[in-house]
């Protein structure tokens, strides 16, 4: 499998997810964003951190450099893409992604390590993970708050577009588990094809039981042909 | 030709920056205070002569960049 992980000023989770990427034996290169073609890729990754300093808005001045149109391109013929925290932020900009992540409920920058629930593990994604299966994930941002018209949030839930939801230990889906006041808990979305997943945990910290634990190695393991 | 752009977010949207500001102009004692909505300010210069032109310029700016259509409002004005 050969990935490409897109990279803009302000980007600080490229590299681990490089060597998230290398450790599942995945052919990876960087691509800087001023760039106009991508080299061959079953997989795109727009990883987390802060491009452009956040400025206008988290994403947006990302969402319309040079690289992503061909990303857009790429998309749109199939290629799977993933986006982490920022890299979910700046899919929603490009509109891949329907919808917007909003700044965190409480103002605060939110760092630390919360439970998620596999909502949908029939996908490219996360056909490793068992269905409700529950795992701890690091999460890292300001702007993580999901938010989508009612018609869209609709389709989410009918079309089993929902990736993952934040829950307590137990896998109960409540209010009070919701670090950022996302929409019913959403942490991750799928697009209608399925190729596409944003999500704000960050897989990519969780592949190494020696300073994490091993929960995110399932997500680039399912890529895996 | 310069122009003015506001983006503010749309009514249904929560703005709790604009919360915590009207909880702390409050808190300063202006008692009759009774909604803040917090947003953001753009002067764009713009070279065009025709301001129906240099107008629609500006509108496209907001459409492809400026705003989050899904999220906020905008408004246009010559200054």
């Amino acid at each position: 499998m050969n990935s490409s992980v897109v990279v803009f000023p302000g980007s600080n989770c490229d590299r681990d997810v490089a060597v998230a990427l290398k450790k599942m034996q995945f052919k990876n290169t960087m691509v800087w964003h001023k760039e106009t073609k991508l080299p061959k890729s079953d997989l795109i990754v727009i990883p987390g951190g802060f491009s452009y300093g956040d400025y206008l808005r988290s994403g947006a001045i990302a969402g319309k450099s040079l690289i992503i149109e061909e990303v857009i391109k790429a998309a749109n013929d199939g290629c799977l893409v993933l986006g982490i925290c920022n890299g979910f932020q700046i899919l929603t900009e490009t509109g891949l992604l329907k919808g917007v992540l909003l700044r965190n409920k409480n103002l605060k920058f939110i760092n630390r390590n919360v439970n998620v629930k596999v909502i949908n593990n029939e996908t490219k994604f996360t056909n490793k993970y068992k269905k409700n299966q529950i795992l701890n994930i690091n999460i890292a941002h300001n702007e993580g708050n999901y938010f989508t018209n009612t018609a869209h949030l609709k389709e989410l839930n009918n079309e089993n577009l929902i990736a993952f939801k934040y829950c307590d230990q137990d896998g109960n889906i409540k209010e009070s588990f919701n670090p950022n006041g996302s929409l019913e808990n959403i942490a991750g979305i799928f697009n209608m094809k399925k190729n596409i997943l944003g999500m704000m945990p960050h897989p990519e910290r969780m592949v190494d039981s020696l300073i994490s634990n091993g929960d995110g190695v399932s997500l680039f393991s399912s890529l895996l042909k | 030709m310069k122009f003015s752009v506001t983006v503010t977010l749309k009514k249904d949207v929560l703005d709790p920056q604009g919360k915590v500001v009207k909880n702390t102009l409050q808190n300063l004692g202006m008692s009759t205070l009774t909604n803040v909505r917090q947003g953001k300010y753009f002067e764009i210069e713009v070279n065009d002569d025709n301001e129906k032109v240099a107008e629609k310029k500006v509108d496209a700016m907001c459409k492809k960049l400026l705003v989050n259509l899904i999220i906020e409002d905008y408004k246009v004005d010559k200054i």
